[in-house]
């Protein structure tokens, strides 16, 4: 009797840990869904009359419509995404799998700059991309993900890489494979979780980012989804909250939805590196 | 394995021979371009414009330790320090202690795991966004949610996004609303601490809360200090949430002016990039200072079994 409650209260005292952590978030979506007037008066979540207007009123508040802005938000994640995959597994491979010289050094260096943070290198960064004349283009944003720059990633896949028997390769070397055949053909098709993994929180890291966009999208025809959010608070502010919850709402799906169906391998991506 | 570890074992593992050395080179190609162009350079480079004044305009001119002389009395610099100190020192264990204790919580075969891990684990993938940050700015407003429920209870509210004394307070509570990242890798440190420690010490007959501190805690100390360097390192650099609940100014009167957010203003606002490149050095000494001391201090409270 005792222990089943315990267990009770457990669970009580659990449930009412999730629901305030989730109550600002779920006020949120409700208020979307409220004419302004109401908004600040209604602090419960039950909805009386639907009101759609604010999402029609929030997508089309800019020279573009809001699916604009989620379209470039979507080029710079895809290319993040497709940038990460290549490079940082070519490099985990390097790591987990190649007998060099300096590999000791060169992945200790590499541990090195997942801790460095991104202010030291921004501002000669910016003066090298501007003289390439990236400045408002997603160069900025997408050509260091082809060169191996989130570190993290690398780290993720060698300890994923380290976990695939060596028989394997050991075998197709045999076969007469080279290191770039066992590669694609072996490394690669067996290490998708971790891929999985690096493509959602490359996803979710990049649909978030504010700081680099701020910096090198200036021209609002560049903007992504943050910097359209942004914009439009700094307009609309205390004057259309309906139609600001309802574009963040619509900003913050895309992160929902993939926690929902690739959450399996965020969870294991954390337990296996420790996380960020 | 952490990071952290793979550091250590790096000293540990004998090479083998065979060198591979020309494959190794086109693997890395990448990431060798990416870390001499994309990082090692430019970090050489704003050493070097830190020692300089330069407006991207004109070409750097160099001002020897002038910048670093302005630091001494540059009272925005002083209050942003002060704040950031406050962030990182007050929102990282308040944070950690969070995450441990619903980790713990969690842990060994409580029905519904699955579900109250998700619901503690979201808002971590939140929180870094732009619309989380709005909605902070509203909640904690005058008007805002926050107040309400305090109006339930009794309690009259203020503007607490408003007020300078209660400002950081907001970005604090916000930070310590993403503690379910380090939570899940307590529970992925929990997961292996052998079972049979805890039945030897419930047949010594130690009560819950003593299996805790002399089981659960001392073999849970590196993922601790993992957990400890990491969000140091990150809560140090924190910009969105105090750009964001501030509209950029880091107001009131600079209560919420984080590090990052003054070198922002100062390079891309003010286009002071010989100064912005001064503070992100001096940035990378403090994160490179507290993990050094972290480092430091693991050797007297961290336990590595093995």
């Amino acid at each position: 009797m005792a222990t089943r409650l315990r267990a009770l209260l457990k669970h009580l005292f659990l449930i009412a840990c999730a629901a305030v952590m989730l109550y600002p978030v779920l006020w949120m979506v409700v208020s979307s869904m409220r004419p302004n007037d109401e908004i600040f008066r209604s602090p419960g979540l039950i909805l009386t009359d639907l009101e759609t207007g604010n999402y029609e009123a929030g997508w089309n508040a800019f020279e573009h419509p809001f699916g604009y802005f989620m379209v470039n938000s979507a080029i710079v994640v895809l290319g993040a995404i497709i940038g990460n995959l290549v490079a940082c597994s070519m490099a985990a491979y390097a790591f987990a799998r190649l007998e060099f010289k300096g590999r000791r050094w060169w992945f200790a260096v590499m541990l090195l700059t997942i801790m460095l943070p991104v202010h030291v290198i921004i501002v000669p960064q910016y003066v090298l991309f501007s003289e390439f004349g990236w400045v408002n283009t997603f160069l900025p944003l997408i050509v260091p993900k082809f060169l191996a720059t989130d570190a993290f990633f690398v780290f993720l896949m060698v300890q994923f890489i380290r976990g695939i028997p060596r028989e394997l390769d050991e075998a197709a070397r045999i076969d007469g494979a080279g290191h770039p055949r066992i590669y694609t053909r072996i490394v690669l098709p067996l290490m998708v979780p971790a891929l999985a993994t690096t493509a959602i929180f490359t996803f979710i890291w990049t649909w978030n980012d504010f700081f680099g966009q701020l910096i090198y999208l200036i021209d609002p025809d560049m903007h992504t989804v943050p910097l359209a959010l942004r914009a439009f608070v700094d307009q609309q502010a205390g004057t259309n909250w309906g139609a600001t919850f309802a574009m963040s709402v619509v900003s913050l799906l895309p992160v929902f939805l993939v926690f929902l169906f690739g959450q399996r391998f965020l969870l294991r991506g954390i337990a296996t590196t420790g996380g960020k | 394995m952490t990071a952290a570890a793979e550091l250590r074992e790096l000293r540990s593992t004998p090479a083998k021979s065979k060198p591979e050395n020309k494959a190794a080179f086109w693997f890395l190609l990448p990431w060798f371009l990416g870390l001499f162009a994309v990082t090692l350079g430019p970090m050489a480079a704003s050493l070097y414009l830190s020692f300089t004044k330069y407006n991207l305009l004109q070409p750097p001119e160099f001002t020897g330790t002038a910048n670093f002389e302005r630091m001494l009395t540059d009272e925005r610099l002083h209050s942003s320090l002060a704040v950031t100190f406050t962030y990182v020192l007050v929102s990282v264990p308040l944070q950690l202690g969070l995450a441990l204790g619903l980790a713990v919580l969690l842990d060994r075969g409580i029905r519904g795991l699955g579900f109250y891990r998700s619901v503690f684990y979201l808002p971590s993938l939140l929180g870094a966004s732009v619309a989380i940050a709005v909605l902070w700015r509203t909640v904690f407003g005058t008007e805002g949610l926050f107040n309400e429920g305090l109006a339930l209870l009794g309690i009259e509210g203020r503007g607490w996004i408003a007020d300078p004394e209660t400002a950081l307070s907001t970005l604090i509570t916000l930070n310590v609303w993403t503690f379910g990242s380090p939570m899940v890798i307590f529970l992925a440190g929990l997961r292996q601490i052998p079972v049979m420690y805890y039945e030897a010490a419930a047949v010594d007959g130690a009560s819950p809360l003593r299996r805790f501190t002399s089981v659960t805690l001392p073999l849970l100390t590196p993922i601790i200090f993992f957990n400890l360097v990491l969000q140091i390192i990150h809560a140090f650099q924190s910009f969105t949430q105090a750009f964001i609940v501030s509209g950029g100014t880091g107001g009131p009167t600079d209560s919420t002016l984080f590090f990052s957010l003054y070198l922002y203003q100062r390079g891309f606002g003010n286009f002071d990039m010989g100064y912005a490149s001064a503070l992100a050095w001096l940035l990378l000494v403090i994160i490179g200072a507290f993990t050094a001391i972290n480092f430091w201090a693991s050797k007297y409270w961290v336990h590595y079994g093995d």
